[in-house]
């Protein structure tokens, strides 16, 4: 393989690898929406929380994210039950503009709560094997990003599992695909409702449990996550568990290749292009089913 | 003594105090000095360390001036809008005189501040060369413009490889997208071509956002490029992403030589990276280790930072002490705190027993002091250590580094 070639291929994979662990950052956004029908605009905000979480652990007990991320997910599970029970089921029925300011009022709650606490210093976890590469000829795989995708992978076959497989995924389901029909025949909606977003919510935290493998954290990161969150879900489908995953793909792998290719501060830029180039021509997303 | 006794024993003391020729106001009163640094933020960790510097001034002054100072601390967070409201508040509650903020684009903003309410304002560390372009009267910069650390950086850098006897066909060139980086790659642009000594073209110039959380494409870019070193303007915690990725992507160019930018002698960039800071150059504004002031400073920085270096924190805590010895000197000449009368007496300091490397601190019209002057700095058994110009250095510079390999 040519230098550059190998080069090219390292970074289409890295790209592949963070889009994977993006991709388990939107599901959660994706799972809470396809089901529940609130946008959480907390989102990035709890992925950061989550991201503080596993470094609190780290510093204070020497827990790696891999296995502070049980702690934090199940933490985030109980939050996000009791955030949808307590707060956001009186919103459900309500206009949609409630349930975003209601979020939105959230999520600043969120990230001055993080500056109070950790004040704005970015902060991150040290770890020996964050510095490895695995080799493979002229491959270079970062470790750290290859330990997480492979996280955000078994997570989101576990979350599919879930929902096809179990009883209490099927019922979610048929909360969400109709919702009086679920009343009729008597599902305790708001139950599964609270359930679906401490899901969501742990979800999240094992999103932010990897990406702090990959990135630094300060307090006021959330906003741009959820805006990632939001790039991804539309250009995969919003309310596809799926279209999530292929949209943190696309995402991570196209940035890669515009920042390589054209220039690195196009990163961005690409993404919104890929965003508006999908809302024109399939605006369901890729994987959304229509209206 | 009675009541009438004592009010006229007191009104005697109050008139002998108030008509006392020695009773001028500004001797009986504290200098205030507002120091505005990033304390937090991306910067956080150079605005501390910068922080080092204004903390150890007020008893060193004390000592050598008589002056005593009472510092304003203030954070600006890494984000220029604060730096604005930030100096706005120092001026409101009193400072005499502003000092900071380690960057071009808070040092900018804040300089309109100073400029509108009229409070000498006295740059320890910003390098963009527009700041004293102005035409401001109440803004001094004691610290090298852009050009000028470029200038002396690839002089620094001809000597390096006159040194090593090594001959870099290539370079790329990476910086930060920001005021200073922008600044820095104009006068690199504006410079190196009529620097025909150097033996090396820039084949690539990669901009990156200071902000950034990961820089594996821009460095797998800058890879691909096959040059020989790295170039490098950055800052700290983007300078520790960057050198990260370039470990985790295996790439070893001859060598990381920073033609004048923060980051890479400072303590954090070690602590984080340990042994995988070694090697890295940084070519600025220093401190002469035989200067007695250095000295002086030096004693009164282990005294508070007794488990610390001052090779760790040798830019910042120099420049900022400097900044501020600068506004005490001023005062006391002056004999007052008047904001006017302040910054005539700033424009005519001339210190010549200083820290930095240099000729003495004196201001040209325009409020910016001349000849300050660069040494190249080589991260070395994990302490940033002079090796060049030799008359200062303490080691010989190893270039290329240990493990270069031709991508």
């Amino acid at each position: 393989m040519t230098a550059d070639l190998a080069n090219v291929t390292n970074l289409a994979l890295a790209g592949l690898l963070t889009g994977l662990v993006y991709g388990l950052m939107a599901l959660g956004l994706s799972v809470i929406f396809g089901i529940v029908r609130v946008v959480n605009f907390a989102h990035g905000e709890m992925m950061t929380i989550a991201m503080y979480a596993a470094v609190v652990l780290n510093a204070a007990l020497g827990l790696d994210p891999f296995l502070a991320v049980l702690i934090v997910a199940a933490a985030f599970f109980a939050f996000g039950y009791a955030l949808q029970a307590g707060l956001i089921n009186p919103f459900i029925t309500r206009p949609e503009h409630s349930q975003f300011m209601l979020l939105v009022a959230v999520a600043l709650i969120m990230v001055n709560a993080l500056l109070v606490i950790f004040g704005p210093s970015a902060r991150g976890v040290q770890l020996d094997y964050l510095l490895e590469s695995i080799e493979f000829g002229a491959l270079l795989i970062d470790r750290g990003k290859a330990y997480a995708a492979l996280v955000a992978c078994a997570t989101s076959a576990l979350l599919f599992a879930f929902f096809r497989f179990t009883a209490t995924g099927k019922a979610i389901r048929a909360c969400a695909d109709n919702f009086l029909g679920a009343k009729v025949v008597g599902l305790n909606v708001k139950r599964y409702y609270a359930l679906t977003f401490g899901l969501g919510s742990a979800c999240v935290a094992v999103a932010g449990c990897m990406m702090i493998l990959l990135v630094d954290v300060t307090p006021v990161i959330g906003p741009a996550y959820t805006l990632l969150a939001f790039v991804i879900v539309i250009v995969g489908g919003l309310g596809s568990m799926g279209g999530a995953l292929l949209g943190g793909i696309l995402i991570g792998v196209s940035e890669a290749m515009a920042g390589l290719l054209i220039q690195p501060s196009a990163k961005s830029m690409f993404s919104f292009a890929l965003l508006i180039l999908v809302l024109l021509l399939r605006p369901q997303g890729l994987l959304g089913r229509k209206p | 003594m009675n009541r009438r006794d004592f009010n006229k024993a007191a009104a005697a003391v109050g008139a002998a105090a108030a008509f006392s020729p020695l009773n001028v106001r500004a001797q009986a009163q504290k200098l205030k000095v507002g120091v505005i640094l990033p304390r937090s933020g991306v910067q956080g960790f150079i605005g501390q360390s910068c922080q080092k510097g204004a903390d150890l001034a007020p008893g060193v002054i004390k000592e050598m001036l008589g002056v005593d100072i009472e510092l304003m601390n203030a954070d600006w967070e890494t984000n220029v809008d604060v730096a604005r409201t930030r100096a706005e508040r120092l001026i409101q509650e009193g400072a005499h005189v502003l000092v900071g903020p380690f960057d071009s684009g808070a040092a900018a903003a804040i300089a309109q501040v100073a400029e509108q309410r009229g409070v000498p304002f006295v740059i320890n560390i910003a390098a963009a060369p527009q700041i004293t372009e102005q035409g401001y009267k109440f803004v001094f910069r004691n610290f090298q413009t852009a050009p000028d650390i470029v200038r002396n950086g690839l002089a620094l850098i001809g000597d390096l490889f006159r040194a090593t006897n090594v001959a870099p066909r290539s370079a790329v060139f990476m910086h930060v997208n920001d005021t200073f980086g922008q600044a820095m790659r104009g006068a690199i642009g504006a410079i190196l071509p009529s620097q025909t000594q150097l033996p090396f073209k820039i084949i690539e110039t990669i901009a990156y956002d200071p902000a950034a959380k990961d820089l594996t494409v821009e460095v797998g870019k800058a890879k691909a490029s096959k040059a020989d070193f790295l170039l490098l303007v950055c800052r700290l915690n983007d300078g520790i992403i960057l050198r990260r990725e370039m470990i985790k992507q295996k790439w070893n160019p001859m060598g990381v030589v920073g033609p004048g930018s923060p980051g890479m002698y400072e303590e954090q960039f070690f602590k984080t990276l340990g042994k995988h800071s070694e090697h890295c150059i940084s070519n600025v504004p220093w401190y002469n280790s035989k200067a007695e002031l250095t000295k002086v400073v030096e004693k009164a920085f282990l005294k508070q930072n007794p488990k610390d270096k001052l090779a760790y924190h040798g830019l910042n805590v120099g420049f900022t002490f400097e900044a501020i010895l600068i506004a005490a000197d001023a005062f006391k000449r002056a004999r007052s705190a008047d904001p006017k009368t302040l910054a005539e007496a700033i424009r005519q300091t001339n210190i010549t027993s200083k820290m930095m490397l240099g000729g003495p601190i004196k201001f040209n019209a325009k409020g910016q002091v001349e000849g300050i002057g660069s040494a190249c700095l080589q991260n070395l058994n994990l302490l940033p250590t002079v090796v060049l110009p030799e008359s200062a250095a303490t080691a010989k510079p190893v270039f290329p580094a240990p493990g270069y390999q031709r991508v």
